[in-house]
């Protein structure tokens, strides 16, 4: 019991500081417009908009338009995870490979996924379809890259040791080349499951298709600022959901690595 | 330990300069090559609409953007990128080393930091507009407001992770606070700030086309979108081309200065590797 006891302490004192500095947060929010430094017209109260928050929270519509847009991003990533662990992996092992695709990585990669959206409006109308095609193309770089980085970054001398002991390379994958691409591709995932959000409601506010993103951009050009607001937060609590989850996941998986142990031995 | 070991073990490579080179030249543009021949191919057999030859897009490209439309178009867009992203990597720099280090602080902002970072950056642009109006100023601050998180937490935890038997060696050693920051928690992050800032990188470029589509009268974003809608298709991937040559342009700038930063952590890597 005396092992835990500072821990547990510290949770507290962790847990007390966040709602602090939330609180705090709110609090100035509030603040803004009820001093006047800005027009309640163009950041409204925080009151307003949580009742609004509330409104729409026992709204049967709003929630599917959520798993709307949630849809889409669970396809798109999926989708896109895949095909990067699948390509990542078989090109960062085969150095021909990696040395020959390196131009075209690197070019395509950087294109931002929003220039390809007249081209997947023109292929697919306002459809989920053109929003995946964005989705797609922009998480897939991001699990790709950390893989084939991953892939690439295993220890000299573990490979050696590895080499010496006479792993098969079946054992390697598995116990060399996983273990050190693992924090990359979990890295990579969290990205992409974020990226992939991010697409999935910016292809609804500019492509139109239904979901959360058109839902905000109506309320714009409405002059809804309350509901605009609204909606943000709930973009903003289900990207940290989003989060959240991975992270949790990620942490799970990465309980040994340095980055996660640094934290807890302190 | 295993230093010197490694640059003993390989033989010297006994090829020439010159094939050298014509081999890496044939690594870098072999592939391209005959992807654009393929795609050539393609385009004059098939009858898609959508997907014109690269002859056909590279003339668009020449007549679209070379001329008054680089100034008025692409010269805005990319000073406005250029400013937020440097927003973005000072700021992003400077608060991330602060709440990195100080543990109270860190928690006290961990959750909102978390919030702000998970909303999805387009979203901004309404509200951004709607505080700012359709401005310059709107379109940097809609860039900083989604560039800065993931250097801000990549800094975060770059400090954090910092290796704890070398905390502990400065502990002993007695460094100053400053010198401690400089030659220990800074070096010790830079991997994972220039990840960081790579990433920001993407999300600054996305979130330019995306504010320009979405407010604007000019700009690449503003003008793809006008191409698209009135159905000039090639233009419009010349336009895309245009993104991409913008996007690699900034992956080469930003591969420079990580080379030049991460110097002797690549040096290290591949000291152990060889």
């Amino acid at each position: 019991m005396r092992v835990l006891t500072p821990r547990r302490l510290r949770a507290v004192r962790k847990a007390v500081l966040g709602v602090v500095g939330l609180a705090g947060f709110l609090a100035v929010w509030q603040l803004i417009p009820t001093l006047g430094l800005i027009n309640s017209q163009y950041l409204p109260y925080v009151t307003d908009v949580l009742a609004r928050l509330f409104e729409e929270s026992v709204d049967l519509a709003f929630w599917r338009r959520l798993g709307t847009t949630m849809t889409s991003w669970a396809i798109g990533l999926t989708v896109a995870t895949v095909a990067a662990v699948v390509l990542g992996t078989v090109v960062g092992l085969v150095p021909v490979l990696r040395r020959a695709t390196h131009t075209i990585v690197e070019f395509l990669r950087p294109i931002p996924s929003v220039a390809l959206i007249p081209l997947a409006v023109l292929m697919f109308g306002i459809q989920r379809q053109a929003a995946l095609v964005i989705i797609v193309y922009a998480s897939f770089w991001q699990v790709f890259v950390q893989v084939i980085y991953g892939v690439a970054d295993v220890d000299a001398v573990a490979r050696d040791t590895a080499r010496s002991f006479g792993l098969t390379r079946r054992e390697q994958l598995s116990h060399l080349v996983l273990p050190t691409a693992l924090p990359y591709l979990m890295t990579g995932l969290r990205l992409a499951a974020a990226v992939a959000l991010i697409l999935a409601i910016t292809a609804e506010m500019v492509i139109g298709n239904p979901g959360l993103g058109r839902m905000i951009e109506l309320s714009r050009s409405a002059g809804d600022a309350v509901g605009l607001y609204a909606l943000v937060v709930v973009t903003g609590l289900l990207g940290l959901a989003v989060n959240l989850v991975f992270r949790f996941v990620e942490r799970r998986v990465l309980s040994w690595h340095q980055s996660v142990r640094g934290e807890e031995a302190r | 330990m295993t230093a010197y070991t490694g640059r003993l073990a390989g033989p010297p490579r006994a090829r020439g300069v010159g094939s050298r080179i014509a081999v890496s030249f044939g690594y870098a543009l072999g592939l391209p090559m005959l992807l654009l021949v393929v795609w050539g191919l393609v385009a004059t057999r098939g009858t898609s609409r959508f997907f014109p030859g690269p002859l056909t897009i590279s003339e668009a490209f020449v007549d679209t953007w070379v001329g008054p439309a680089f100034v008025a178009d692409v010269l805005p867009s990319l000073y406005r990128l250029g400013l937020g992203i440097t927003a973005s990597i000072v700021l992003g720099i400077a608060a991330g080393t602060v709440i990195g280090l100080v543990q109270w602080l860190r928690e006290l902002l961990e959750p909102l930091l978390e919030f702000f970072r998970a909303i999805p950056p387009p979203v901004l642009i309404p509200v951004v507009m709607l505080l700012l109006g359709i401005t310059d100023t709107m379109k940097v601050v809609v860039i900083v407001s989604g560039a800065v998180w993931p250097i801000l937490l990549n800094t975060i935890e770059g400090v954090r992770a910092t290796d704890s038997v070398m905390t502990e060696t400065a502990d002993s050693f007695r460094v100053t606070w400053w010198e401690r920051l400089w030659f220990l928690v800074l070096p010790a992050a830079s991997p994972r700030i220039m990840a960081g800032v790579r990433q920001a990188l993407s999300v600054a470029l996305i979130l330019m086309v995306i504010s320009e589509m979405f407010a604007s009268s000019s700009g690449l974003g503003y003008r793809i979108a006008y191409f698209q809608r009135n159905y000039l298709i090639a233009e419009m991937w010349s336009g895309i081309l245009l993104l991409g040559l913008v996007g690699v342009f900034l992956a080469v700038v930003f591969g420079l200065v990580e080379r030049r930063v991460l110097r002797w952590y690549h040096g290290i890597r591949e000291v152990n590797r060889a």
